[in-house]
């Protein structure tokens, strides 16, 4: 995992609740075996018809996001199955950043393991930055050390985020390499039970 | 004697084989459940990296989201066959058991694990499925991981998790006669939306809950994702112990009476406080019926669909409704169906098909309605034959297929057409779960049957039959 300190970049606000993970990623692009690629299929049914041209009354596809790489979104995002397709799909497509109320919590973990910045602000904020990313042009700095954001008015507000996620994604650590140091503990656990 | 605890803290202690201030805790996972769509990336990572599974003995494979239902020798979809392919390759190169499209135990892996007995209660248990939770009818704490995960655990046998926080589903009264499992989970997640288990592992408890069969239990812990836990369990009991009484993976003889009392003492102490609890009286649900794009948009088969200025989520509803082609305040009983699925992890076991069986009987599928059934695994199939179940269902016009997920998300080719709509007994009804711009209405087996015949939602309790 790459490691990732800051971030600034441009906001694209999705203002729905419940997105699911059917939503981000359709099953019908579940069937690769790689990792990569599957920026193109994120929110697929939304971003394109059924003949497979651009849906212009979605609100991504308006030029003025283009080159966005931080999601705000509403309550809940991520529900649904497990699919790390989903994060796959939001990084690939070059999403570093998300922000919103809640997220479901399979979700967290995966998106975690895929260093995107997941930060959950409360909903007044977000409308606040919402209403300005639709009517201008929002940019936001994310500063995971400080743990702050910087919108472009030069507003800070600071947020939360666990001490242990943030060191997890400031160091780009690979998880299974820091659990095999723990690997005499597994083998006595498991001589224990058996 | 000391605290009373619930089984959610005694399994989860039980598990521990590290803990650190300010970390999530380092689990022992006993039960590792593997299927082709999730796991390609994983064992590929483990290859990267040079490293083995730790523990292929505790880790055990089957092929269901892709497999055809049909026709099951020639796989036409290139990529599908490619997922499978793969899998039975990281299968032999990694030593591990693979039931496959062929073998005798293939199922759904949320079938087949309690079928098997490698479901038990106290393990824990995960795989790169949402709907590990169905595991935790059995006293499990069982819960979906995501790819990186399945690779942390194949690579160490263990996870990082955070403490959950606890929480009691009391189901108080009884279910009345004619309202199934599925209605009461349906109701559950009604009444208190998409997010109230979030960060929780819920227990459901009453006297509801434990007059309910393991199958139905199953299917009520199978639906905890949807109100947003990771899982959700059951206390074992007597009904628990029969279940898995002689499955090919639990103890034997002598040694299964001993676990049988391990078991039994998991059950959450009397006076054991949760963090949370919400209470629901069964005895006020009816059948259920979805009718929007997300679990908890449903209402009884009496009720109709929400009138958008009174909801609190308008947006929300106004979008629900026009995805589904549906009036706001429109009446249930008046939604006309063209498909029908019975089959999923929620719903296509032995009791379900038996069930929706005994309403088609002697009766015919309307005629616009394709209706399928889908056996939730390979032995359900055969002991559903032996049973003359299979022949009920195709007299009445229902396809009667092979074990599989199917329908419930359309990897294969079994999909509902944009526009279409669909009975369905599976557990999600997002938008295009079933199939791009399909319409998914979730309802119990037996409400699924009875729309099937008449092709249009009905309520099941005053459909001959039933309620004698
Ligand atoms: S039946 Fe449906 S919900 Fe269950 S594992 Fe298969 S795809 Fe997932």
């Amino acid at each position: 995992m790459e490691a990732i300190r800051q971030h600034k970049g441009l906001v694209y606000a999705l203002n729905r609740t419940n997105i699911d993970t059917d939503q981000i990623i359709p099953k019908q692009f579940l069937k690769r075996i790689e990792r990569t690629g599957f920026g193109q299929f994120l929110f697929y049914h939304w971003r394109f018809n059924d003949d497979g041209t651009l849906n212009q009354e979605f609100s991504m596809n308006n030029p003025k996001y283009e080159g966005a790489s931080i999601l705000l979104t509403g309550e809940n995002f991520g529900c649904g199955s497990s699919r790390e397709h989903a994060p796959w799909a939001l990084a690939d497509y070059g999403f570093k950043v998300i922000i919103a109320p809640s997220f479901a919590d399979i979700f967290y973990n995966n998106a975690l393991k895929n260093g995107i910045i997941l930060i959950k602000s409360d909903e007044e904020q977000i409308n606040t930055w919402q209403a300005k990313a639709e009517n201008e042009e929002l940019h936001l700095e994310v500063d995971l050390e400080e743990q702050t954001i910087k919108d472009n008015d030069g507003t800070v507000v600071n947020f939360d985020i666990p001490s242990y996620h943030k060191e997890k994604l400031i160091n780009g650590w690979d998880d299974i390499a820091l659990t095999l140091l723990l690997e005499e503990k597994i083998t006595t656990f498991e001589n224990q039970k058996a | 004697m000391g605290k009373p605890k619930t089984i959610i803290e005694k399994v989860w202690e039980q598990h521990v084989v590290h803990r650190e201030e300010g970390k999530p805790d380092l689990l022992y996972i006993d039960q590792h459940l593997v299927h082709e769509v999730t796991s390609p990336q994983a064992f590929e990572g483990l290859r990267l990296a040079n490293r083995k599974v730790r523990r292929p003995d505790l880790t055990y494979a089957t092929m269901d989201h892709n497999v055809p239902t049909k026709n099951r020798e020639v796989v036409k979809d290139e990529i599908s066959r490619q997922q499978m392919e793969t899998l039975r390759k990281n299968c032999e190169e990694f030593g591990i058991k693979l039931a496959d499209m062929f073998h005798p135990d293939q199922g759904i892996v949320h079938v087949i694990g309690p079928q098997l007995g490698l479901t038990q209660p106290g393990k824990t248990i995960v795989c790169g499925d949402s709907h590990t939770s169905t595991h935790g009818a059995f006293g499990a704490i069982a819960f979906g991981i995501g790819t990186s995960e399945v690779e942390h655990v194949l690579a160490t046998q263990t996870i990082w998790q955070d403490r959950p926080k606890t929480m009691n589903v009391k189901v108080e009264g009884d279910l009345g006669p004619g309202v199934t499992a599925k209605d009461l989970i349906l109701a559950i997640i009604a009444k208190f939306g998409v997010r109230f288990g979030t960060g929780y592992i819920m227990e459901y408890t009453g006297d509801a809950i434990r007059k309910l069969t393991m199958e139905e239990r199953m299917t009520i812990c199978n639906m905890s994702i949807e109100g947003g836990a990771r899982a959700g369990l059951i206390s074992p009991d007597d009904t628990t112990i029969e279940f898995l009484r002689g499955r090919e993976y639990v103890p034997k003889g002598e040694e299964f009476e001993k676990v049988s009392q391990e078991w039994l003492a998991l059950a959450t102490d009397e006076g054991a406080e949760y963090d949370h609890t919400v209470v629901i009286d069964a005895s006020e649900v009816e059948p259920q019926v979805t009718w929007g794009t997300n679990p908890s948009m449903g209402v009884p088969v009496s009720g109709a669909t929400p009138r958008i200025s009174e909801s609190d989520n308008a947006d929300e509803v106004k979008r629900a409704l026009e995805y589904m082609g549906l009036e706001e305040n429109q009446p249930i009983t008046s939604i006309e169906i063209d498909h029908v699925f019975i089959g999923s992890c929620t719903n296509s076991r032995l009791s379900d098909l038996r069930k929706a069986a005994k309403i088609v009987e002697g009766r015919k599928v309307k005629d616009h309605v394709k209706a399928i059934v889908v056996p939730g695994s390979f032995s359900v199939k055969l002991q559903a034959e032996a049973e003359g179940i299979d022949k009920i269902f195709k007299e009445a016009g229902f396809e009667w297929r092979d074990s599989g997920c199917s329908m419930c998300l359309g990897m294969n080719d079994d999909i509902v057409p944009p526009g279409g709509r669909c009975a369905s007994t599976s557990n999600r009804n997002f938008e295009g779960r079933q199939g791009n711009r399909a319409r998914t209405h979730l309802v119990s087996p037996e409400m699924a049957a009875a729309a099937a015949v008449e092709g249009r939602f009905v309520d099941v309790r005053h459909y001959a039959g039933v309620l004698n």
